[in-house]
């Protein structure tokens, strides 16, 4: 289908862009990548009366470390964010998920803001920030306004995010070099939309759990962190015993929706067999002690 | 709402092209109902299938889920465009010896797309290739021959066979 008729304007500075969501609110909306947008427009799905195009905001696209916090810009492609050394090096949880972010041409335009901004439920970066305990930077006329991520994700689509307010930046504290994380998915097609997953970050020692954070997406209206059974896994050893215990305690964590991707019962066991896989892949890449 | 409009100058497959668009018409359809290029296809229109795959700047991109005005000041080249450059030529011919076509209608969101895999001038893996197409659906071929023609090119190109 076409999109229904809206009007357009593409944003020369960010001044200029705040402006304009002050005086539109909830009737305009901000087309970054627009992978996620274009379709419900295409579908006639929503129904703006203004788009504000922030690509040409060539301050918003950077990715940059300082004082062991990384900031990623709201305008960063997933495929930049895939390739950069700071990620790579500092975030190996992120450089895992972003060749579960689509496909590589939907990865060349679609940002890192737009996906965490928009909190679709089987999206991988909002989990991932949630993990690893990023704050959200966000600026409006009134000011700019730091979101830590436990505060931003509020339910489905819905967002500590005012309609006035505009993602900025990211700024994701580095993986502490020790810690290990593992990012696991299951999709119908690599790069399709998430039936279940979650991002762990964790510390081991002598393949002992000391610590372990579990963020689950793809099964729930949000990202949710497994709060049960992060405390049953921590300080215990991974064993048939501890597979057990977080069969029951992933029960009361997680309270998986039904969609086209697949039925509560079945996200639920496949959140099982996931969480089984990534802490054995988390558990594999520990270094041997010296 | 009247149907706002917009001038844009752009450079499509190498020609300046200034045209005044309609501000919702997506990239694809200024490309086919404006320019008269219709390589590019539209399949879903909702970013799924990967027929209306063109490069803006450089980058493969979905034509379906970008604005025309957004590619005001842009560089697009299509399916037109690249055949015309021969870069892809070597591919182009292993498809048809591969038969890794049928109807066709995928195979120029599938060379776009591909094109960009063979700018690396590396050995990929067939699990590489399939990785790199898995936004391209084909309907015809169960991509075994896709994936063929593109591990032949790109062995022939390296001199490894």
């Amino acid at each position: 289908m076409k999109a229904p008729k809206f009007s357009y304007t593409r944003g020369e500075s960010l001044d200029q862009v705040l402006t304009l969501l002050n005086e539109y609110g909830e009737e305009g909306r901000i087309l970054a990548g627009g992978q996620s947008l274009m379709p419900t427009l295409n579908m006639r799905l929503s129904n703006p009366k203004i788009l504000i195009d922030i690509n040409h905001l060539s301050e918003l696209n950077s990715i940059s470390i300082n004082d062991d916090i990384v900031s990623i810009g709201a305008l960063s492609r997933h495929s930049e964010v895939g390739r950069s050394p700071i990620v790579e090096r500092h975030l190996p949880l992120i450089a895992d998920a972003i060749p579960h972010v689509a496909h590589i041409a939907v990865r060349n335009r679609g940002t890192f803001g737009g996906s965490v901004a928009l909190a679709d439920p089987a999206a991988e970066l909002p989990a991932c920030v949630l993990a690893l305990g990023g704050t959200l930077v966000v600026q409006s006329v009134r000011g700019i306004r730091k979101i830590i991520a436990d505060d931003y994700f509020l339910g489905l689509y819905e967002t500590e995010r005012k309609p006035d307010e505009l993602l900025i930046e990211v700024q994701i504290p580095v993986q502490d070099p020790t810690a290990l994380s593992a990012f696991v998915e299951l999709s119908q097609r690599k790069g399709d939309y998430a039936i279940a997953g979650l991002a762990f970050v964790g510390t081991v020692e002598n393949q002992l759990i000391k610590t372990a954070k579990l963020v689950y997406f793809g099964s729930e209206t949000k990202p949710t962190l497994a709060k049960n059974t992060m405390a049953v896994l921590t300080n215990t050893p991974w064993n048939d015993k501890t597979r057990e215990l977080i069969v029951e305690t992933l029960g009361q964590d997680l309270d998986p929706m039904t969609n086209l991707q697949g039925s509560a019962k079945m996200k639920l066991h496949l959140q099982k067999v996931l969480t089984n896989r990534a802490i054995d892949l988390a558990l594999k890449r520990e270094k041997p002690s010296r | 709402m009247s149907e706002e409009t917009s001038e844009i100058k752009l450079t499509v497959n190498g020609d300046l092209i200034t045209k005044t668009v309609n501000v919702r018409q997506h990239l694809v359809d200024f490309l086919r109902l404006e320019l008269g290029l219709t390589g590019s296809h539209l399949g879903c229109e909702h970013g799924i299938c990967g027929a209306c795959s063109v490069w803006v700047d450089g980058l493969v991109v979905r034509g379906c889920l970008m604005l025309a005005v957004q590619a005001d000041g842009g560089d697009v080249t299509t399916i037109e465009g690249l055949t015309e450059t021969g870069e892809i030529a070597d591919l182009q011919k292993n498809f048809v010896d591969r038969n890794a076509l049928q109807c066709g209608f995928c195979t120029p969101g599938m060379l776009m797309t591909l094109a960009e895999l063979l700018r690396k001038s590396e050995l990929s893996s067939r699990e590489e290739i399939r990785e790199h197409i898995s936004g391209n659906y084909c309907r015809c071929t169960g991509y075994h021959a896709i994936v063929d023609a593109v591990e032949t090119t790109i062995r022939d190109r390296l001199g490894d066979s």
